[in-house]
């Protein structure tokens, strides 16, 4: 193989955490520098890498929630602990700043939402699934962009909104984007609804209807992704214009 | 089963080919069914994972790492289709 070819390989880099937010108890973001960053989509992930001292790797994706980019060379993760999980206590609970994190990318190149795309936008996640529908939202902001953004947003309770300020802000200060919450255990007080997860009256009246061939955007654990996608196509959605990713789980 | 799709074969496949695999649309070899990778239902991770036809679930792509190597098993894809580049 020529070096050319070899050279041309995706690397795993070294990230440097250089900030970390708490979102919720059971969410964080980690602030990365990560030296020579190419830059990235809104929609993009890039995938870590830990490594044991006996050797045993574990390998797990990360949607990039940060919008290319202020400054250069960050990338901020929003992680969501899974209590049995493998991976995502290390990241929520047990990295500090200064620690350093490999990882590779940014990749994926089709779950991603670039400003020249004109048609109305419907953002649909649930729980952790929010993070790279964040990315396109604040990267909306940052292109100036005017299309019309909507997010419905599928969580437990109040209490584990990711973003809840900034959120707030932005549809406060930002024409075009607009917030749903739907609550599956517990709404806030004098919520209209009972908690209850995603279903078709729900997108049926906070969704777009088909006509606006609005460019969808479904992201969260897997049974709330095909939920949804069945849903929006019984309504009679484009399949073509709704894209999907599984983050996993049952 | 924790069932993910084509978006999270990316950062494999970009190791392996020069652009971006997820994005390329794929006919089955099974049912003809065309889509883009990223839709393919995706199940077991690195080191091991089988990626499915989402219209009748036969096998499509299988990659698997072991001994330093990557071995990848396209045989369930009829025909993969990309931009050209400058395209
Ligand atoms: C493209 C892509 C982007 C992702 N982006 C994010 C992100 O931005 N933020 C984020 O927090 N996660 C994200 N994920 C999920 C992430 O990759 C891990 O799967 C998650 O952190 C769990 O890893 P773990 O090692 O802690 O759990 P594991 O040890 O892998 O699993 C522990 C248990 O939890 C179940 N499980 C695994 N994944 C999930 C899940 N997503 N939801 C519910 N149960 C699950 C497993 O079946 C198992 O029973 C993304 C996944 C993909 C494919
Ligand atoms: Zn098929």
């Amino acid at each position: 193989m020529t070096q050319a070819a070899v050279s041309r390989r995706l690397n795993w880099r070294i990230g440097t955490v250089t900030g970390i937010r708490a979102e919720t108890p059971s969410i964080r973001t980690l602030v990365l520098d990560v030296p020579d960053w190419p830059g990235h989509l809104a929609g993009q992930h890039i995938d870590v890498r830990l490594t044991a001292p006996d050797g045993y790797q574990a390998q797990r994706s990360y949607s990039i929630g940060s919008a290319w980019s202020s400054p250069p060379g960050t990338v901020e993760l929003t992680v969501q602990r899974l209590d049995d999980g493998e991976v995502s206590p290390y990241l929520t609970d047990t990295v500090e700043v200064g620690d350093q994190v490999e990882l590779r990318g940014p990749v994926g190149g089709w779950f991603v939402w670039r400003e020249t795309q004109t048609p109305p936008v419907l953002l649909i996640g649930g729980g952790s699934g929010v993070v790279p529908l964040m990315a396109m939202i604040r990267q909306r902001s940052l292109a100036k962009a005017t299309q019309p953004f909507r997010l419905i947003y599928s969580v437990r309770t109040p209490e584990d909104v990711c973003y809840a300020q900034e959120l707030r802000d932005r549809v406060r200060d930002e024409a075009g984007l607009d917030v749903r919450f739907v609550y599956t255990r517990k709404a806030p007080e004098g919520w209209a609804e009972p908690p209850k997860r995603i279903d078709a009256a729900t997108l049926n009246t906070y969704g777009w209807p088909p006509e606006f061939m609005a460019e969808t955007f479904v992201c969260g654990p897997t049974s709330f992704v095909e939920t949804t996608a069945d849903i929006l196509i019984a309504l009679g959605h484009d399949a073509r214009r709704i894209r999907t990713e599984r983050f996993g789980g049952k | 089963m924790n069932m993910l799709d084509g978006n999270a074969l990316a950062g494999d496949l970009d190791d392996i080919f020069t652009v971006d695999v997820t994005t390329a649309r794929f006919v089955c070899a099974t049912c003809g069914h065309s889509g883009a990778m990223a839709t393919l239902r995706l199940f077991g991770r690195t080191p091991a994972s089988v990626a499915r036809c989402p219209s009748c679930t036969e096998v499509v792509l299988c990659l698997v790492k072991a001994d330093g190597r990557v071995f990848l098993d396209t045989r369930g894809i009829a025909r993969l289709e990309l931009p050209m580049s400058g395209a």
